[in-house]
């Protein structure tokens, strides 16, 4: 073999490598990408029943019932529109009607949103960036304060 | 007092670092020797004056002074002595404190043990390594004072998030920054290489242990971050492909790359600009998990504040490195002479492909990590890429390299012989064909895949104890000869077939979990029972018991296996009144093979309680893959070829071949 040949076995390798990894990232990015909607956007622009999403907004006060069987419901709001959720399983520890929260899954049919995973972070005070800009624009923000009170609370997680 | 001497402290070793960063660098210039000698003194006081401080701070913590703001945000007087210390690191102006300590450490090994090194090289790495110093020093007394006084101080401190309140947390952050830091000498090393135009053997030699310790600190960082968000965070996944996961995942992927080409760099003096760019790049990465984590600009599930100035000053710093790191490169890399060709079939060969594999690896982390907040700047659309993107992308890349692995130590450098090397590797693929139709015959109603994900496991960990049996020629000599090649094998190929077997344990856990976990979730009242694969579990009872800061509801759960009491599991719901939260803590019971994970849930109205429970198979192999990598990586730093403070070219004839 001589040295051109094996550089041109080098470049076509590469370049194999290379296409095959930036053909998976297009299949995989026009496939397996959540989008996150609030109530409003979920009313105004309306998802497909079985379309995976992410739902944020504020748990809405009153709203939380623990059924039989480890049921969840609660209402997920933006203080325009709210959405009935459902989830089977474990809260997490921060949790809380009126605070920020985060849900995933799929809308059915009749508008119940069945979540099979639910964010809370790991502060009380600590807003998700998403649902702190939801509420932005439907005008329910309470003020700056409230996404930098959580460095205040106590820091930063240390992780990693 | 002693805030002040920290802070005093820490202005000071901004002001040496300044000078480490400039002198020795001119003087590496102008071939003065007066000059250059001033690098060894500066990086040793640095590192002293960046001691005292974080001592300072330590003590601040300990005897729980809360007229320090960081210490009334991030302590407690009632908190456990070792959750006091650990918590200096558990927050934003700690760690980077902690941080810049251990790149301070590092200066100061190369200034004490680096003598063999050229003057002029050991002059411009330390003044590299002294312009990072300034960058951070300066972000943490311009954005991140430790030191802050609070008047009038108060009399109780906030506490530490409790989450963060565990051992294995505890020690997590010094490993992974030892990690991230310890790139920053490779990389030092190369900007050093690339001002003096010159790559030679010695030079790769140097940069060996340096890559290989920061990847082995960075691979127990994160097997301990792994483990941590397994057993606190109840959700039983060891891995949630979460931005900040992997901000530490991607250094982790160039760092292996850098330590396979760095081989080929020393032995060959082949991939030599290519060795200089990805120890560019795994620093890089570093700093941009360092971005990632402390801007808060990526919605993580390990939340942190947003903080614009700070994040927009670690991005001037992302920036100025890597684009200045980068052009340097630009311009100085075609100057670099290429090393020695080889065929496409040899060891280099091999090791290329490795690279290859690994940097398509980290584009498709980087990009799945990145793609969200691009998208949001770009159209304001909000998403999230999730585990399914890197099921498409990470995984049909690495599933291949991972099928590599074995062959690579097999084959000589230069030109090898392909069908020789092969038939070394009989016995592991004949156990692997085993392993796959056994696995098949045994799960054959799971998912079809997992059994090859078990075969491409026992293939690897074949493939590392062949390649021993190979080298000490184990069926083919006397056994007493074998046993006494193996005693001469130099540590590097143990830790070569360590670090590559316990890569195999890794993968069959990770397929383990993936494939056969099965979960459960049900509400009891004390005294039901309910079952999960095999095992019946009964709620006894649930009660509340006292810890040192915390009041918990502890349920207590039998274990019972076809009518036999196994034991009992003791999961809780922790409150803490200091902090004010509340922390799930599972219980785990595990036999070596499979997982046995409980969580309690919260109290429904009729009287019973939530209870989810995990049957993990595999789990625990998961970070007894990941420890004996680490033991891989620790065995090769021990060979003696290898130490810190190179030998030099006399004594390195002196020493017995390979």
């Amino acid at each position: 073999m001589t040295r051109k040949q094996r550089r041109a076995t080098f470049i076509f390798v590469s370049l194999g490598i290379l296409g095959l990894a930036a053909g998976l990232v297009l299949f995989a990015l026009s496939d397996s990408v959540t989008f996150f909607y609030s109530p409003s956007d979920v009313a105004e622009r309306g998802v497909d029943a079985g379309e995976r999403i992410r739902l944020g907004g504020l748990v809405e006060q009153g709203s939380l019932e623990k059924g039989g069987d480890a049921t969840i419901r609660f209402n997920v709001t933006d203080f325009v529109e709210t959405i009935p959720v459902t989830y089977r399983g474990v809260l997490p520890d921060l949790f809380r009607e009126g605070q920020g929260v985060v849900a995933e899954g799929e809308i059915q049919a009749d508008g119940v949103f069945v979540a099979d995973k639910v964010l809370a972070k790991h502060d009380e005070n600590y807003m998700p960036p998403e649902v702190a800009e939801a509420l932005k624009k439907t005008g329910n923000w309470q003020g700056e304060g409230s996404t930098k009170s959580h460095a205040e609370t106590y820091g930063q997680g240390s992780y990693p | 007092m002693i805030a002040e001497i920290g802070h005093f402290a820490l202005v000071l070793s901004f002001a040496i670092s300044l000078v480490q960063m400039v002198v020795p660098m001119v003087g590496a210039h102008r071939r003065d020797p007066q000059l250059m000698g001033l690098a060894n003194p500066a990086a040793l006081l640095q590192f002293l004056l960046v001691a005292l401080a974080f001592g300072a701070l330590v003590w601040l913590f300990v005897v729980s002074d809360f007229s320090v703001k960081l210490v009334f945000d991030n302590s407690h007087s009632e908190k456990p002595m070792i959750f006091k210390v650990s918590g200096v690191w558990g927050n934003h102006e700690g760690s980077m404190v902690l941080w810049v300590l251990i790149l301070a450490l590092f200066g100061a090994t190369v200034a004490l043990f680096g003598d063999n090194l050229p003057d002029t090289l050991r002059a411009r790495v330390l003044a590299v390594q002294a312009s990072i110093a300034v960058a951070f020093l300066l972000f943490i007394l311009l954005t991140s004072n430790p030191f802050l006084r609070l008047d009038p101080a108060p009399f109780e401190g906030r506490g530490l998030n409790p989450i963060l309140q565990d051992r294995a947390l505890a020690f997590h952050p010094p490993w992974l920054y030892a990690g991230y830091v310890g790139f920053s000498m490779t990389f030092s090393f190369a900007i050093a290489a690339l001002i003096e135009g010159k790559v030679d053997a010695a030079w790769a030699r140097w940069v060996r242990p340096w890559t290989l310790a920061a990847w082995l600190s960075l691979t127990i960082g994160i097997v301990m971050g792994s483990w941590w968000a397994y057993y606190t965070l109840g959700w039983g996944g060891f891995w949630f492909w979460d931005p900040v996961e992997n901000a530490s995942l991607m250094p982790w992927i160039a760092g292996t790359a850098l330590l396979h080409s760095a081989i080929v760099a020393e032995k060959r003096g082949s991939l030599k600009s290519w060795t200089i760019l990805l120890a560019i790049l795994a620093f890089s990465l570093s700093l941009l998990g360092t971005f990632l984590v402390r801007s808060g600009v990526l919605t993580s599930v390990h939340a942190f504040a947003v903080d614009p100035d700070r994040g927009v000053f670690i991005l001037g710093i992302l920036v100025l490195f890597v684009g200045g790191s980068l052009s340097l490169y630009a311009w100085r890399a075609p100057m670099l002479k290429a090393g020695g060709i080889f065929a496409p079939i040899s060891r280099e060969g091999a090791l290329l492909m490795n690279n290859l594999l690994l940097s398509a690896a980290v584009a498709s982390v980087f990009i799945g990590t990145l793609y969200p907040l691009l998208l949001d700047g770009l159209t304001g659309a909000k998403i999230t890429v999730g585990p399914p993107f890197f099921n498409y992308t990470f995984v049909p890349i690495f599933v291949p390299l991972l099928c590599l692995v074995p062959l690579g130590p097999l084959l000589g450098w230069k030109r090898a012989d392909v069908t020789a090397a092969a038939e070394r590797l009989l016995a592991a693929a004949g156990l692997a064909f085993v392993a796959l139709l056994a696995t098949f015959a045994f799960a054959y109603d799971g998912p079809w895949l997992a059994p090859f994900g078990i075969a491409l496991a026992v293939w690897l960990v074949a493939g590392a104890a062949s390649e021993i049996a190979w080298r000490i020629r184990l069926f083919t000599t006397p056994f007493r000869e074998a046993l006494s090649r193996a005693r001469r094998l130099p540590r590097a190929a143990w830790g070569t077939a360590l670090a590559h077997g316990g890569l195999g344990i890794a993968v069959a856990g990770i397929v383990g979990v993936t494939a056969w976990q099965s979960e459960l979730i049900t509400t009891l009242a004390p005294g039901e029972s309910t079952e999960i694969a095999a095992y019946t579990l009964t709620l006894e009872r649930v009660g509340m018991r006292d810890g040192p800061n915390f009041q918990a509801t502890a349920g207590v759960v039998r274990v019972e296996k076809e009518g036999r009491v196994l034991g009992f599991l003791m999961p809780e719901k922790r409150r803490f009144p200091a902090e004010r939260q509340e922390k799930t803590e599972p219980a785990i019971r595990t036999n070596g093979f499979a997982d046995l994970y409980v969580v309690l849930g919260e109290p429904s109205e009729d009287g019973k309680w939530v209870v989810r429970a995990y049957h993990n198979s595999l789990a625990p192999w998961i970070w007894i893959g990941g420890g004996i990598m680490a033991l891989g990586g620790l065995m090769s730093l021990a060979d003696r070829r290898l130490r810190v403070g190179a030998p030099t070219r006399a004594r390195l004839r002196a020493a017995p071949a390979e």
